[in-house]
């Protein structure tokens, strides 16, 4: 598949400029660069903006409800682990109405992509504070600033027991690209915190904003150092914004411990009627 | 012979449910007919557990509220079990423990046992004085004590320290009763020559081994009292028959998990209680918004919010036939026994996947914890049916193609084929759309599945007793062993036993309700539910109610006494 094939019937719906753009652009052009194809990839998706992406990506999807990306591709993975399986979230759907999978998910270390579109606020609902809108955030919701202190979800992820941790910024369409198939080749689970514009209601983190302040880790940064990771996590500010792969270890994936699943994916044992006389012996 | 009710109680934590439930299997290895009831509390130590079974030479399966045979091992179990001694019964008493027999009746014979001496000196601790006590009874019941003796050398294969002081143990309980208290042995279970083995397996069980015989590929179910016994059974045979039992976070992620792999093609399930299913609500009308197969079994317990953990009740019918928003098609099956169970939950999964859409197997605390005695299942019988699944990788596919049985093909995520599944309103392809006419078509289309069900699949309810009756009971779920045992005593009364709720049989039940001259409707719940169902379907009200909502559940001499009540 080209990139062009990618592309569906669907008139895309974002507003103009949105950083989902940028998304969409990198994510075709890693499946054409990998071969991501509905034979070897599906992908889910939540509510909100983001979750129109599977509405325009010629691949396999599965649009769930909101918060519940992670699940379903948990589900998914299960049932076939030779499958490529991204989550595409929002930071709404992760970190509030999903934040439970999003932990627990991170611990299991599935060999699964979570993908956060994360615009630090709720653009589909018309602007209302996420748990990603900063302190002082005024929008509908918080229209005397936002009193709550906002979730770092790479934080939150390392401590919880990710393998795989990385920030990019939704309009560096290269290095997005690069780095989704990082993420995607990991062995475990990745969470990529892109960093998107909404130019619609978020005031503050705009383009312009994410352009002046982000900064990559650079090639003398260790990854696999759980410490300095936990150290880059916690950065956060003007010309303060670390992005990169900012952490990358080997552990084993859930699906590699399961021994049912080793000579082959769950549903390429056929689905077929058992024979419980032996077991039912054991009832006597 | 009448039947016979054994029923042990003590302290939980010292072994009561498992003595309970080895005694079921004596009564059935002695070629009798087992069903037990089971009691106790929310708490893992210091509450009151009590089991109970009923021994009878032919089928009942439902427990009673008189006690033929009582082990009490603490005063609590007097407090509260002495007064369902009658003329004729037996206690046994640990005479170690400080007990009062005060409040025993007269007709009543004592047999004091110093059960935790006795298993003391043969060399065991205190919790196997249950040992002492099952032996001793079974003296005491004319049976065989070899029978125990084979349990316990099953149990304990694999630690012959604890099997040799179990066998010690039961040789001295069973010598002691034959020595001190030869007066009082009857014949109870003296051995019978039985016609074929049977398995001693609770409703849970049923619904396991249901799903393992139906080639069930992915189950995710988060623990909650009273289905946690399904996951057991499960964990424990994924290796073997290569399927995958997962445990989530919680049952919002369970239903999403089970949609993800049935999405990929794997035959999925789930179960909960009814307070897990809250949480399953929205993930019930994702499946059936995304047309996605998944069983779910829901094990009804006393509500609402924590209400009553480890008690049965029937208060969740309604909730399930409305949970979720709008409108979709679910199917509903109401086992009422343990075979029921087992092959409703193999069929479910064929409807679920015929359907493509969410099948509810409804049970309660009663069914999925009693067991009995049943031959061993026999599903020679069974297919798998996988519905219109679609093999070939198709350059053209519409997930939600339009067709007169309301049944598009189905091709799984990752075979080559596109495939869009989509929880917004959706056209055929599966893109998002909000046109009025998409909409009345995907919507025509989603319910028309119920219709086909209805004439494709559902079968006849079925009516236990005589066609003309003086009174017909109508039920559902579990309750159909207690009212099966009162209609002993009633030739003339009939009994409607429904299993599907939804679809719903409603020509066959209107027929029944116009032919009937006293209807008594039998529930385990505060409103009579299925009662108000049956009037929505039928336009018939069912005058009589005997309904139930302390936590128990219905005993044959209360249905007995409503009944003639309306004789």
């Amino acid at each position: 598949m080209n990139m062009h094939d990618y592309l569906t019937p669907n008139v895309c719906t974002w507003c103009p400029g949105c950083g989902n753009f940028g998304i969409w652009t990198a994510f075709k052009k890693a499946a054409e660069k990998e071969g991501w194809n509905n034979t070897n990839t599906v992908l889910t998706a939540g509510i909100g903006c983001h979750g129109h992406l599977v509405n325009f990506v010629k691949i396999t999807s599965f649009e769930g409800l909101h918060g519940r990306p992670i699940p379903v591709a948990s589900g998914v993975k299960l049932a076939n682990n030779r499958l490529n399986v991204f989550a595409f979230t929002g930071d709404g759907d992760a970190l509030a109405e999903g934040g439970n999978h999003f932990i627990h998910a991170a611990r299991r270390n599935q060999d699964i992509t979570v993908v956060i579109h994360d615009n630090a606020i709720y653009a589909l609902t018309t602007g209302q504070t996420s748990p990603r809108s900063p302190r002082g955030y005024i929008s509908k919701s918080t229209p005397g600033g936002n009193i709550e202190e906002p979730i770092h979800p790479l934080r939150l992820a390392l401590a919880a027991g990710a393998t795989f941790l990385a920030r990019v910024y939704s309009g560096d369409i290269e290095r997005l690209a690069e780095i989704l198939i990082a993420a995607n080749n990991h062995h475990g689970l990745s969470v990529v915190q892109i960093l998107q514009p909404c130019v619609t209601f978020n005031y503050m983190y705009s383009h312009i904003f994410y352009q002046e302040n982000i900064y990559e880790v650079g090639p003398s940064y260790d990854p696999t150092d759980k410490t300095a990771a936990f150290a880059k996590t916690m950065e956060w500010g003007i010309k303060k914004i670390p992005v990169g792969i900012l952490y990358q270890v080997n552990e084993p994936t859930y699906e590699e411990q399961i021994p049912q699943i080793k000579k082959h994916a769950l549903v390429h044992g056929g689905t077929k009627k058992r024979d419980i006389t032996k077991i039912l012996k054991m009832y006597v | 012979m009448k039947p016979f009710t054994f029923k042990i109680g003590g302290e939980a934590g010292f072994g009561i449910t498992s003595a309970g439930l080895t005694f079921s299997k004596i009564v059935s290895r002695s070629g009798y007919h087992a069903f037990d009831y089971m009691e106790y509390p929310s708490i893992v130590r210091g509450g009151h557990n009590v089991m109970q079974t009923t021994i009878a030479d032919r089928r009942v399966a439902t427990p009673f509220t008189t006690t033929d045979f009582l082990v009490a091992l603490n005063q609590e179990t007097m407090d509260r079990h002495a007064q369902e001694l009658g003329k004729g019964s037996i206690l046994l008493y640990d005479k170690d423990e400080n007990i009062s027999l005060k409040a025993v009746s007269k007709e009543c014979r004592t047999v004091g046992i110093p059960l935790t001496t006795i298993a003391r000196e043969a060399g065991g601790n205190i919790v196997m004085r249950n040992t002492v006590a099952l032996a001793a009874t079974l003296n005491l019941l004319g049976g065989e004590l070899s029978v125990l003796k084979k349990i316990i050398s099953e149990e304990f294969k694999k630690k012959p320290e604890i099997l040799k002081k179990n066998l010690t143990v039961a040789n001295a309980g069973f010598r002691h009763a034959a020595v001190y208290f030869k007066a009082y042995q009857q014949s109870v279970l003296g051995k019978r020559q039985a016609t074929q083995q049977k398995i001693v397996v609770n409703g849970n069980e049923a619904i396991a081994l249901g799903a393992v015989a139906a080639g069930m590929q992915f189950a995710a179910i988060y623990p909650m009292t009273p289905t946690s016994n399904i996951l057991h059974v499960l964990a424990k045979l994924q290796e073997q028959f290569g399927f995958i039992y997962k445990q989530p976070e919680d049952e919002i992620s369970a239903i999403n998990m089970a949609i993800g792999a049935s999405f990929t093609g794997a035959r999925s399930m789930t179960a909960t209680a009814g307070g897990g299913f809250c949480l399953m609500t929205e993930g019930f009308g994702l499946a059936g918004m995304t047309e996605t197969p998944v069983v779910i079994v829901v094990g009804q317990r006393g509500g609402p919010a924590t209400g009553l953990p480890t008690w049965t009740e029937q208060g969740d019918i309604q909730f399930v036939l409305h949970a979720h928003q709008s409108e979709f098609p679910r199917l509903v099956l109401a086992p009422g026994d343990v075979e029921e169970v087992f092959h409703q939950t193999m069929l479910a999964f064929n409807l679920a996947e015929k359907y493509q859409t969410p099948v509810v197997v409804l049970v309660d605390k009663h069914l999925c914890e009693s067991h009995e005695s049943v031959s061993p299942f026999d599903y020679r019988a069974y297919r798998v049916n996988r519905g219109k699944v679609i093999t070939k990788k198709l350059k053209k596919y519409e997930h939600y193609a339009l067709s007169k049985d309301g049944i598009s093909p189905r091709a799984f995520a990752g075979s080559g084929t596109y495939v869009v599944a989509n929880s917004d309103e959706h056209t055929t392809a599966g893109y998002s759309n909000e046109e009025a006419e998409v909409r009345r078509e995907q919507m025509q289309k989603r319910m028309q599945k119920l219709s086909t069900c209805a004439k494709e699949d559902m079968p006849k309810p079925k009516v236990y007793g005589p066609e003309r009756a003086d009174v017909s009971i109508v039920s559902w779920g579990s309750n159909k062993g207690a009212i099966l045992e009162a209609m002993k005593n009633f030739p003339n009364v009939n009994f409607l036993h429904l299993t599907w709720m939804n679809p719903f049989p409603v020509a066959f039940v209107a027929s029944f309700l116009k032919k009937a001259k006293t209807l008594l409707n039998i529930e385990g719940n505060f409103s009579g539910q299925v009662g108000a169902l049956i009037t929505e379907k039928t336009g018939f009200k069912i005058e009589h109610n005997f309904l139930k909502y302390d936590g128990r559940p219905f005993f044959p001499e209360e249905i007995a006494a409503e009944i003639k009540k309306l004789l």
